[in-house]
C-alpha cells in the first residue's frame, strides 16, 4: 500500500462491520461515516456536523467510541466497526442500553441516539457501575438538541441496572 | 390510555438504526451542492463555471439564468400583514444582488456530494462588494440599504395600544403613576439548530408524470403546494413526505426553501433522483436565525408594584428577508403581557433589514423576548420598591375567576387575545414551594459564609398554543382489525405516533398495538397546516378524536344491526363491540369493518366469517345506503375559534464564581399547565428539552457577526450548544386546568420549556451579583466586565 | 463539508513514511489521529496534495516510561496515555492535562504527538511539554533530531517540524524530587478548548521551601511560554509563600488575545486566578510527595 493512490482512484478496503466482513472500494478521502452510510447502506449512523463536535456519528472502532466523521474509511481498513445496527442481540432483541433508552424516554427525534447508544454501550462494558460523575463524563461529548439530557442520564443509570439484573 | 406514560412506538426503529431520515433515502441519487455568497452584500458581476465543467462526475450546473420564470421570481411571502409594508423575499438562486453570507448563487448536481463540492470550489463568481448593514440599531434609519427600495431598512412598523379600563393611554398612565422606570434590554441571535439539518430528496417518475419529494420539513402539505405551483405540476401528481425528522424547533416550518423547489426541479429536468443534504456550515449561514431584539421599556406602577402603564418599543432584527412575515415580533408584542393584568399597554415595533441570515420562528417564536421584557420589568419594580419579587408578580396576576380574560389585543392568528383558562396564583404558590423560595435566604446566607455566591430567579409566562386555522384526522379500520390513523401535520421527535395512538385507542376502545399512525405524508392526508406553535396535540389530537368518534358511531350502528341491539347499549372494549352487560353478545371490530363494505369476496378469514352476519339486503335499496360510504373510516377536522393558552412559571438557583465569573445553574424548577396531559412522560421530555435550549440561549448560544457581515462562529466548535455537563437537573410539577375550548381539554406543550429561561436566569444572576442583568446571553467574560463596571 | 481530493499513502514502516515525505515535501500532510486535520479538510481549510497516513506504523504506538520521563510514540493516543498507570506515576501532569482535552471519543483517536505538532496555543499538551522542558523527536530521511519545547512551538499552529519531517515521539521529563504539578482551566463548556488554563510546577528545597515555581498558560500568547515566578512567591514554605504576588506576575507577563468567547482582560484575569490555584496545588503536592 506504499504506492500513492490518486485522488480519483478507489482503494479496496475490508472492514468487519457488526461482525460481518464487508468490502468496499472508496477514494482515500471517503469519510468512514459516508462509507458506512452510503457504501455499506448502514444509515443508522448519523451525521450532524462533520467536525467532531456533535457525536451523532460515533461508532465503535475495535470496541472504542470514535467519531466516524473524523476518520477516513481507508484508515479503518482491517478493523472492526460496530454501529447502532449491531447493538441488538442476534435475534434482534434490544440490548439493555437500547431497552433503557426506550423505558426512560431517552430519545425524541432519535438523530443523536445512535451516537449515545454506542458511547453508553462502551462505557458500561468498561465500567458496569459508573458513578454519577462517570456517567456524565461518559456522555459529555454528545450533543442532543431535544431531550435536555435528563432522560438520557436516567437511561444510562437504568441500563446499568438492567445489566446488573441480567448478569 | 389517555393520560398514561405509554412508551413510545417510534423508539424501536430509532433505537436500532432503522429510522429513515431524508439522507438515508435515495441511495445512488445525484447529489447537490451550492456555491453560496461569501459576502454579506454584493452585486454579482459575472459567474464563470468553465473550470468546473471537467470535474469528474459533474452532471449539471445551474445559475439564476437557467431557471424557468416561476422559479426565477422571488419566493412567496408566506404571511403578509398590513404592517409589513416592505416585505421582501429572496430568489431561489440570486439574480444580481446577494444580501447575506450564505445566499445560494449556483447549484451544482454531481454523482456525489464530494464531487459536487469539488465543482463548487472551481466556480468563479465575480462580485462587486457592497457595504453591508449589520445590527438593527445601525440599520434603522440608515442611508445604507439592504434593499434599495426599502427606505431606512424598515420592513414593518406596528403600534398596538390597549388603554386601561378607565380609557387612559399607556403614556398618560405612566406619566400619572407614583413610580416610573425606564431601561433598555438586549437579546442576541440564536437559532433552532436541530442536529439533522435540512434535506430534500426528489424522485421523478417520468412514466407516471409524478413527483415524490422527501423533505425534512415541519409542513409537508404546504411544501407540496409550493412545489406543485412552482414547477407547474398538477397537485395530485406531487406528493411530499416528511420522513423521520431529526428535530425542527421552528426552522423547518419555513417553506419553500430555495432547495425545496430547486432539487425537485432538477430531478424533473434531469429525469433522475436528486438529493441535497444540508451540511452544518450551510445550516448556519443559509437557513434561519431568531431572537435578536433591542427593547426600550417605560413602566409606571403603584406602591404595591401593580403596573399602571407599560410602554415597550422594540427594534427587531429581521435579517435580509421576511418570507415568514412578521410573526415573531407580533408574538413578542402580544405575549409580553404574560399572566398579568396591565393597566394600560402600548407596544411599538420596527422590523428592520440587515445583511444577515433571515429571521423566522425558533421554538418560542418571539415569546422568550417578550417574557424577558416583562419579567425583567417585574424584577426592576421589586428592586425599586424593595419588595419580594414574587409579591410583585402576585399583585399583578390575573385571578382564576377572571377567565376568559381578554387582553384587548389581536393575536398571531388574527383573533382576539383571550385567555381561556388557568390558575396563575396557584401556579406561583406551587413554584415557590418546589424551589424553596421562602427558605432560600438562609441557603444564600450559609453559602455566603463559605465564600460562595448564590442567587434565585423566577419567570412566568403565558403561551398561546394550538393556533388554528385547522388540522384534520383520518381513521380507518381495516378487515384485519387494524386501525390506521393519519394526520397531515408532521413530527420531529415529539412522539406524535404514540400520543395520537393513545387518543385513538381511548376513543375507539382498541388496543394500542393495533393502531398505527402516519404523520406528514401527503399521500395519506392532504390538508394540514404544520407543526409549530405547540399546536400538534391540540389541533391534530382533537381532529383525530373527532374522526374516531365518527368511526365509532358508524361501528356501533353496524354492530347494532348484527347484534340486534340499540347502539346506545353498545360499547367497544378491546377491539370488540359488545352489548353492555351481556358479555356473550359481541362482534369484533374487524368483522364490522368487513360488514361496512358490501363487497363480499371472501379474500380473508374475516371476510368469510362476515358473510354469516350479512343478512339479505333489502332488494329495493342500494347496497350502500344513501348518506353512507363503504368502509369503516372517518375523517374530521378541528378548527378552533381561538388559541388555547398554556402557562407556566419557572425558577432557578444559580451559583456565580466570585473569581472566575463562571455561572452554574444548580437547580431548575418548572410548574407547568398545558391542560389535560395525554402522555405525561412525553410532556416532561418536551419541557426538559425546552429548558435545555433556554439554558443554551441564556448562557451559551449566540450568533456573532462582525462588521463585514461574516458569521464568526458558524460551527459547533464556536456556537456553543450545551452538552449534558451544562444542563442542571430539572424538577417539574404539573397543574392541569383543562381548556374549555376543545373536546379533549388540552393545550400545547412543545415550546413551553424554553420561553422564560433567559428571564429566570437573568433574575437569578442579578440576585447573586446585585448587578442589573439587561442582556442575554451572558458569558463569564461579560459578567466579569459587568462586575468591573459596577459602582 | 467533504474533504478535497488528495493522493493517499499508507506507509508500512517509518522508513517508507520518511521516503514519501521527502518526495511530497510541502504538498504532503501527515495524518495521525485526524482529530484536528480532518475537520480542517472537511471544511476545506486545508488541501494537501498528499496525505500520509501513519496509523499503520504500530512501531510508533509505544509509550515508554523510564528514569528520564515518559516517551510517547507518534501513534500513542490521548486515551492510551491518559489511562496508563505507569505514566501517571512517572508524570502525573500528563493525565491531569489529558482529562481536560476534548471528550473521550476524541481522545480515543487524537495523538499526543499530533497535538504537539498541531501547536494550537489553546491546547493543553504544548503547555505541558513547555512546562516540563520536554522535547519532540523529529525524523527525516537519514536524520533524527530532538527539538526542545522552547524551540519547538514557533507560532500559532506552527511548529519546528518541517514538511519532510515526521515527529516520531515526544519526551515528557520526569519530575525531580519534592516537586508537584497541577493543571487548572476554565472552558466555556466541559471539554472545550480552554478560555484560559494554567499548568504549574513547584519544586521545594531540602528545607521544604519553594525553590522553583513556574507556570505555562494556555491561550495566553502565540506560543506557550514558561513564566518563572520563583522570585515573586518568595523563598518560603508553601503555606506562607505569596501566591497572590506570583499570580499578579503571571497576569503581567502574558499576552492573551480577545475572541468571541472572552475579552483579553478577562483572559488575563482568569490566568491569574488559575495560576494561584495551580501553584498552591502544585506546592501542596510537592510538600506531600
Ligand atoms: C471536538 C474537538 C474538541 C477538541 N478539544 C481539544 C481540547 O480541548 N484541547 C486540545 O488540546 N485539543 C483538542 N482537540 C484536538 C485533539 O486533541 C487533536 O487530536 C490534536 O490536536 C491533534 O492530534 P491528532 O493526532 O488528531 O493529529 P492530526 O489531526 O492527525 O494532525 C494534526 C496536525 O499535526 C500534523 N501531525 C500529526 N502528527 C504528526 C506527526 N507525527 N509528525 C508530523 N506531523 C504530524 C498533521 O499533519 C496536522 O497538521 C479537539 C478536537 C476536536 C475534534
Ligand atoms: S458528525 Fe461527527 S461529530 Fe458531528
Ligand atoms: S433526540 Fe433529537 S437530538 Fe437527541
Amino acid at each position: 500500500m506504499g504506492e500513492p493512490v490518486g485522488g480519483g482512484t478507489d482503494i479496496a478496503i475490508t472492514l468487519t462491520v457488526n461482525g460481518v466482513v464487508r468490502r468496499a472500494e472508496v477514494p482515500g478521502r471517503r469519510l468512514l461515516s459516508d462509507c458506512l452510510r452510503h457504501d455499506l447502506g448502514l444509515t443508522g449512523t448519523h451525521v450532524g456536523c462533520e467536525h467532531g463536535v456533535c457525536g451523532c456519528c460515533t461508532v465503535l472502532l475495535d470496541g472504542e467510541p470514535v467519531r466516524s466523521c473524523l476518520m477516513f474509511a481507508v484508515t479503518a481498513d482491517g478493523h472492526a466497526v460496530t454501529t447502532v445496527e449491531g447493538l441488538a442481540g442476534p435475534g434482534g432483541e434490544l440490548s439493555p442500553v437500547q431497552r433503557a433508552f426506550a423505558e426512560c424516554h431517552g430519545l425524541q427525534c432519535g438523530f443523536c441516539t445512535p451516537g449515545f447508544l454506542c458511547v453508553v454501550t462502551a462505557l458500561l462494558r468498561e465500567n458496569p457501575v459508573p458513578t454519577e460523575e462517570e456517567v456524565l463524563e461518559g456522555v459529555s461529548g454528545n450533543l442532543c438538541r431535544c431531550t435536555g439530557y435528563q432522560n438520557i442520564l436516567r437511561s444510562v443509570r437504568r441500563a446499568a441496572e438492567i445489566m446488573a439484573e441480567e448478569r | 390510555m389517555f393520560g398514561e406514560p405509554v412508551r413510545r412506538r417510534e423508539d424501536p426503529r430509532l433505537l436500532t438504526g432503522r429510522g429513515r431520515y431524508v439522507d438515508d433515502l435515495g441511495a445512488g441519487a445525484l447529489e447537490v451542492a451550492f456555491v453560496r455568497s461569501p459576502h454579506a452584500h454584493a452585486r454579482i458581476r459575472d459567474i464563470d463555471v468553465s473550470a468546473a465543467i471537467d470535474v469528474d462526475g459533474l452532471v449539471a450546473i445551474y445559475t439564476w439564468e437557467d431557471l424557468p420564470a416561476s422559479l426565477a421570481e422571488p419566493l412567496p411571502l408566506l404571511i403578509p400583514h398590513p404592517a409589513l409594508t416592505h416585505g421582501r423575499t429572496a430568489r431561489p438562486l440570486a439574480r444580481d444582488v446577494v444580501r447575506h453570507v450564505g445566499e445560494p448563487v449556483v447549484m451544482v448536481v454531481a454523482r456525489d456530494r464530494y464531487l459536487a463540492e469539488d465543482a463548487c470550489a472551481l466556480i468563479r463568481v465575480d462580485y462587486e462588494v457592497l457595504r453591508p448593514v449589520i445590527g438593527p440599531e445601525r440599520a434603522a434609519g440608515s442611508r445604507r440599504l439592504v434593499h434599495d427600495d426599502v427606505p431606512g431598512n424598515v420592513g414593518a412598523h406596528l403600534v398596538q395600544e390597549v388603554p386601561s379600563a378607565a380609557g387612559t393611554g399607556a403614556r398618560e398612565a405612566i406619566g400619572a403613576a407614583p413610580h416610573t422606570l425606564a431601561f433598555r434590554l438586549d437579546i442576541e441571535r440564536s437559532a433552532s439548530m436541530p442536529l439533522e439539518g435540512r434535506g430534500v430528496c426528489a424522485r421523478w417518475d417520468a412514466d407516471d408524470g409524478s413527483l415524490r419529494v422527501y423533505s425534512s420539513t415541519q409542513t409537508s402539505t404546504s411544501v407540496r403546494m409550493a412545489v406543485a405551483a412552482k414547477l407547474g405540476l398538477p397537485l395530485p401528481k406531487v406528493e411530499v413526505i416528511a420522513p423521520d425528522v431529526g428535530g425542527g424547533f421552528g426552522v423547518k416550518v419555513m417553506h419553500p426553501w430555495p432547495e425545496e423547489v430547486l432539487v425537485p426541479w432538477a430531478a424533473v429536468r434531469l429525469g433522475r433522483e436528486v438529493k441535497w443534504t444540508e451540511d452544518r456550515r450551510e445550516h448556519f449561514v443559509s437557513s434561519a436565525h431568531e431572537r435578536a431584539q433591542v427593547q426600550f421599556v417605560r413602566v409606571g406602577f403603584d406602591g404595591e408594584g401593580r403596573v399602571l402603564g407599560l410602554e415597550v418599543t422594540i427594534l427587531h432584527d429581521h435579517g435580509a428577508y421576511t418570507p415568514y412575515g412578521i410573526i415573531v415580533p407580533i408574538i413578542t408584542s402580544t405575549q409580553l403581557l404574560g399572566p398579568y393584568k396591565i393597566g394600560a399597554y402600548r407596544v411599538e415595533f420596527s422590523s428592520v433589514y440587515t445583511n444577515t441570515v433571515q429571521v423566522t420562528p425558533y421554538r418560542g417564536a418571539g415569546r422568550p423576548q417578550g417574557v424577558f421584557c416583562m419579567e425583567r420589568t417585574m424584577d426592576r419594580i421589586a428592586r425599586h420598591l424593595g419588595i419580594d419579587r414574587t409579591a410583585v408578580r402576585e399583585a399583578n396576576l390575573i385571578q382564576p375567576g377572571e377567565f376568559p380574560y381578554d387582553q384587548g389585543m389581536t393575536f398571531q392568528d388574527g383573533r382576539p387575545l383571550i385567555y381561556d383558562s388557568g390558575d396563575y396564583p396557584r401556579s406561583l404558590r406551587m413554584l415557590r414551594e418546589l424551589i424553596g423560595w421562602d427558605s432560600f435566604g438562609e441557603l444564600k446566607a450559609r453559602a455566603a459564609a463559605e465564600g460562595r455566591r448564590l442567587g434565585i430567579g423566577v419567570g412566568c409566562y403565558v403561551e398561546g398554543t394550538g393556533v388554528g386555522p385547522y388540522e384534520g384526522g383520518h381513521v380507518q379500520v381495516t378487515s384485519d382489525g387494524r386501525v390506521h390513523v393519519s394526520t397531515g401535520l408532521t413530527s420531529q421527535g415529539q412522539g406524535h405516533e404514540t400520543v395520537f395512538a393513545q387518543i385513538a385507542a381511548t376513543e375507539l376502545g382498541v388496543p394500542l398495538e393495533r393502531i398505527s399512525v402516519v404523520t406528514g405524508d401527503t399521500r395519506r392526508f392532504g390538508y394540514a397546516v404544520g407543526t409549530f406553535a405547540s399546536r400538534a396535540a391540540v389541533m391534530s389530537g382533537n381532529a383525530i378524536a373527532l374522526a374516531c368518534r365518527k368511526v365509532r358511531e358508524k361501528a356501533l350502528r353496524i354492530a347494532a344491526g348484527v347484534l340486534e341491539a340499540d347502539p346506545r347499549d353498545l360499547e367497544i372494549v378491546d377491539g370488540e363491540v359488545r352489548v353492555v352487560g351481556a358479555p356473550g353478545a359481541s362482534v369484533p371490530l374487524a368483522t364490522v369493518a368487513v360488514l361496512s363494505n358490501p363487497l363480499r369476496y371472501a379474500f380473508d378469514e374475516e371476510a368469510a366469517r362476515a358473510t354469516q352476519f350479512a343478512g339479505a339486503s333489502p332488494p329495493d335499496a342500494p347496497p350502500v345506503a344513501e348518506g353512507e360510504e363503504p368502509g369503516l373510516e372517518g375523517r374530521d377536522y378541528y378548527s378552533p375559534i381561538r388559541s388555547t393558552f398554556a402557562s407556566g412559571m419557572h425558577a432557578a438557583i444559580v451559583e456565580t464564581d466570585p473569581l472566575t465569573a463562571e455561572i452554574r445553574v444548580l437547580r431548575y424548577a418548572v410548574v407547568h399547565d398545558c391542560g389535560r396531559l395525554i402522555n405525561p412522560m412525553i410532556v416532561e421530555g418536551q419541557i426538559h428539552g425546552g429548558v435545555a435550549q433556554g439554558v443554551g440561549g441564556a448562557l451559551y448560544e449566540r450568533m456573532v457577526y462582525d462588521e463585514h457581515g461574516q458569521l464568526l462562529n458558524a460551527s459547533f466548535m464556536d456556537f456553543l450548544m450545551p452538552y449534558a455537563t451544562e444542563i442542571p437537573p430539572i424538577e417539574t410539577a404539573h397543574l392541569e386546568t383543562p381548556s374549555p375550548l376543545n373536546p379533549l381539554g388540552i393545550k400545547g406543550a412543545g415550546e413551553a420549556g424554553v420561553i422564560p429561561v433567559s428571564a429566570v436566569i437573568a433574575s437569578a444572576v442579578e440576585d447573586a451579583e446585585g448587578i442589573p442583568i439587561d442582556r442575554m446571553p451572558l458569558s463569564p467574560s461579560e459578567l466579569f466586565d459587568l462586575r468591573r463596571a459596577a459602582p | 463539508m467533504k474533504p478535497p481530493p488528495f493522493d493517499y499513502h499508507s506507509p508500512r514502516s517509518v522508513g517508507e513514511a520518511l521516503e514519501i515525505l521527502a518526495a511530497t515535501g510541502r504538498d504532503g500532510k501527515v495524518l495521525a489521529g485526524g482529530q484536528s486535520l480532518i475537520p480542517m479538510l472537511n471544511m476545506r481549510l486545508a488541501a494537501p496534495g498528499h496525505v500520509v497516513d501513519i496509523n499503520r506504523l504500530t512501531e510508533l504506538a509505544a509509550v515508554t516510561v523510564g528514569p528520564d520521563g515518559v516517551r510517547t510514540g507518534a501513534l500513542a493516543r490521548h486515551a492510551q496515555v491518559e489511562r496508563s498507570g505507569p505514566v501517571a506515576a512517572a508524570q502525573p501532569l500528563l493525565r491531569r492535562a489529558l482529562r481536560l482535552v476534548a471528550h473521550p471519543a476524541i481522545r480515543n483517536r487524537g495523538t499526543v504527538v499530533g497535538s504537539l505538532v498541531h501547536a494550537d496555543p489553546a491546547a493543553e499538551l504544548p503547555a505541558v511539554l513547555t512546562l516540563l522542558g520536554g522535547s519532540v523527536r523529529l525524523a527525516r530521511r537519514g536524520a533524527v533530531r530532538d527539538v526542545p519545547a522552547a524551540r519547538f512551538f514557533t507560532g500559532p499552529l506552527e511548529s519546528a517540524a518541517e514538511p519532510d519531517e515526521l515527529a516520531v515521539s515526544a519526551l515528557f521529563p520526569a519530575l525531580p524530587p519534592r516537586s508537584g504539578t497541577a493543571f487548572h482551566e476554565v472552558a466555556r463548556r466541559h471539554g472545550d478548548y480552554a478560555l484560559a488554563g494554567v499548568a504549574a510546577r513547584v519544586r521545594l528545597d531540602d528545607d521544604l521551601r519553594v525553590a522553583a515555581a513556574e507556570v505555562v498558560c494556555v491561550n495566553a500568547g502565540p506560543v506557550p511560554e514558561l513564566v518563572d515566578v520563583t522570585g515573586d512567591c518568595g523563598h518560603r514554605a508553601p503555606g506562607t509563600a505569596d501566591w497572590g504576588a506570583a499570580a499578579r506576575a503571571v497576569r503581567d507577563r502574558i499576552d492573551p488575545e480577545a475572541d468571541i468567547h472572552a475579552s483579553a482582560a478577562y483572559r488575563r484575569h482568569l490566568a491569574g486566578v488559575l495560576a494561584e490555584r495551580a501553584l498552591r496545588d502544585a506546592a501542596t503536592e510537592a510538600a506531600g510527595g
